[in-house]
């Protein structure tokens, strides 16, 4: 039995009423499920069911209304240092070089800036940025930026990574890219990772699990196995010929046919 | 560079000879070297340079101080929503008043003093100052400070790496606008009420009839105000090398 990094026991998210005497939102209801080391799952669900609402969660940026996140079998009551997260928007600092905006989330812990630097330059090599080490944000391409967002969020050597719809933002062609990338570095490295996406491909390509939600009030409505060999290679999982039917099963759980009719 | 000192030649050229040619009298447009003439007068017998120090002191203490008060108002406000809410009608209130119009109050309280004329300066300086740092905090994406948070960044890791840098553009774009205002609010106290700077230089000029002198005193105030906006645009140059658009320029 591997440990477990990630925990959600009996999470509910409950947000005040936008107006008084409203009902107040439950976003997501009593979500029950865990990550073991190493896992890469991915949450799948219709607009407003709440994905988001559980990275931030899982964060520690937004306590639960109802139940109990654990991470590293540490409950989760503020942000700490297991967890990183990684967004759509790269959020990388316009003022910053690259290569400073990786190390951003070192400077905030006080590592030394030799540790810093060392850590830095080896994540942009990884991250095939080593001759924009000193450009500024600006001067790069949509899927590069990703790319030094993906670098600063592995700088800080979190035990899970929780990314929101990191790469809906860019173009397919990088998209596969990115996705590659990601899947190497999370079989590298080993991190658990939680990923959050409206992909179908995407979640299936990368991962071991999806869950698949429900509408508001989020649920966890199914859980799917991938069985595709060689997860930390997404670009050839892409191809295997199981792909179709677990999309088609992801399609029906998500009654994405019936909303032509 | 070329066409524009050329454009300058011609300029001086119509100065000098066109009020002759078309009759304009002196004490109208008084030509290039009378000014030129009034200027050496000036320097040797009015004490042109200690008035236009005293000034140029007003206006760079008048800045400084509006600058740093803008700066910190700005951001207590910007960060503090609830300050905003209440004190904005009373904001917008003193914003919308013409500052100058403060500086014969301000000589009655403070008499033929620097003090009018700084505080006239720090006033003018103060709102651009403060608008824009306050909008600059503002317009900060909150993902940005989110993320620093999920690093556990504190209060004033915030500020320094994220919400400072990022009021920076604005800030300096403020700058460049409160300098020239700066130069306006002195002046205008000087005028009020006082017995030194370039502004007293321009009353007694106009009292004493002495076009000249008037043309002499507002080409000082010019080349002061000049000066600081330059101070600034190189400043900001070095601060905001990272500004898109602005790298090719440095490299």
């Amino acid at each position: 039995m591997k440990k477990i990094r990630l925990e959600f026991r009996n999470v509910t998210k409950r947000f005040p009423a936008q107006r008084k005497g409203g009902e107040p939102t439950i976003a997501v209801e009593r979500l029950n499920f865990a990550l073991a080391d190493g896992e890469v799952v991915s949450i799948i669900g219709p607009s407003g069911c709440g994905k988001s609402t559980l990275l931030n969660m899982g964060s520690g940026l937004d306590p639960a209304s109802l139940g109990e996140v654990f991470v590293d079998g540490e409950k989760v009551v503020k942000p700490n240092e297991h967890v990183a997260f990684m967004l759509q928007k790269d959020l990388l600092l316009p003022w910053r070089s690259i290569r400073e905006n990786v190390e951003f989330g070192l400077e905030i812990r006080g590592v030394p800036s030799r540790e810093r630097e060392a850590i830095s330059l080896r994540l942009l090599k990884r991250c095939r940025l080593v001759d924009f080490v000193d450009h500024y944000p600006h001067q790069l391409s949509g899927g590069m930026r990703q790319r030094a967002a993906l670098a600063r969020t592995l700088a800080v050597d979190p035990a899970v990574l929780l990314l929101d719809e990191p790469f809906s933002a860019l173009d397919a062609q990088t998209k596969m890219i990115l996705q590659q990338d990601l899947g190497q570095m999370l079989g590298e490295t080993g991190k658990t990772a939680l990923f959050v996406t409206h992909d179908l491909v995407e979640a299936i390509a990368l991962s071991d699990r999806v869950l698949v939600m429900s509408q508001r009030p989020g649920r966890i409505v199914k859980e799917l196995i991938i069985d595709i060999p060689d997860r930390p290679n997404p670009m050839e999982r892409r191809k295997s010929e199981k792909i179709g039917p677990y999309v088609a099963e992801l399609m029906s759980l998500l009654h994405i046919d019936e909303a032509i009719v | 560079m070329a066409g524009s000192i050329a454009l300058f030649a011609v300029f001086l050229a119509a100065w000098e000879w066109g009020p002759g040619l078309t009759g304009i009298p002196a004490f109208i447009i008084p030509s290039a070297s009378q000014v030129w003439h009034s200027f050496l007068r000036m320097l040797a017998n009015d004490q042109l340079l200690y008035h236009t120090a005293i000034t140029a002191m007003q206006v760079v203490v008048g800045f400084v101080l509006g600058m740093l008060l803008g700066m910190a108002v700005g951001f207590v406000l910007g960060m503090s929503p609830t300050a905003e809410f209440i004190l904005s009608p009373y904001i917008l209130a003193l914003q919308i008043a013409p500052k100058v119009a403060f500086a014969p109050l301000f000589v009655i309280w403070f008499g033929y003093t620097v003090y009018p004329k700084i505080l006239v300066a720090i006033l003018i300086v103060f709102f651009p100052l403060m608008i824009n740092v306050l909008g600059a905090v503002r317009a900060i994406d909150p993902d940005i400070v989110r993320l620093a948070k999920s690093f556990n960044a504190s209060r004033t890791q915030v500020f320094m790496k994220i919400e400072f840098p990022a009021s920076l553009p604005p800030f300096f774009a403020g700058l460049r606008i409160a300098a020239t205002l700066a130069v306006i609010g002195v002046v205008v106290g000087e005028i009020v009420g006082g017995n030194t700077g370039l502004g007293y230089l321009l009353t007694f000029g106009e009292g004493s009839g002495n076009t000249a002198m008037v043309f002499v005193t507002i080409i000082m105030l010019t080349i002061i105000g000049i000066l600081l906006y330059g101070a600034i645009v190189i400043i900001e140059n070095r601060v905001l090398h990272w500004l898109p658009g602005r790298s090719r320029k440095m490299a």
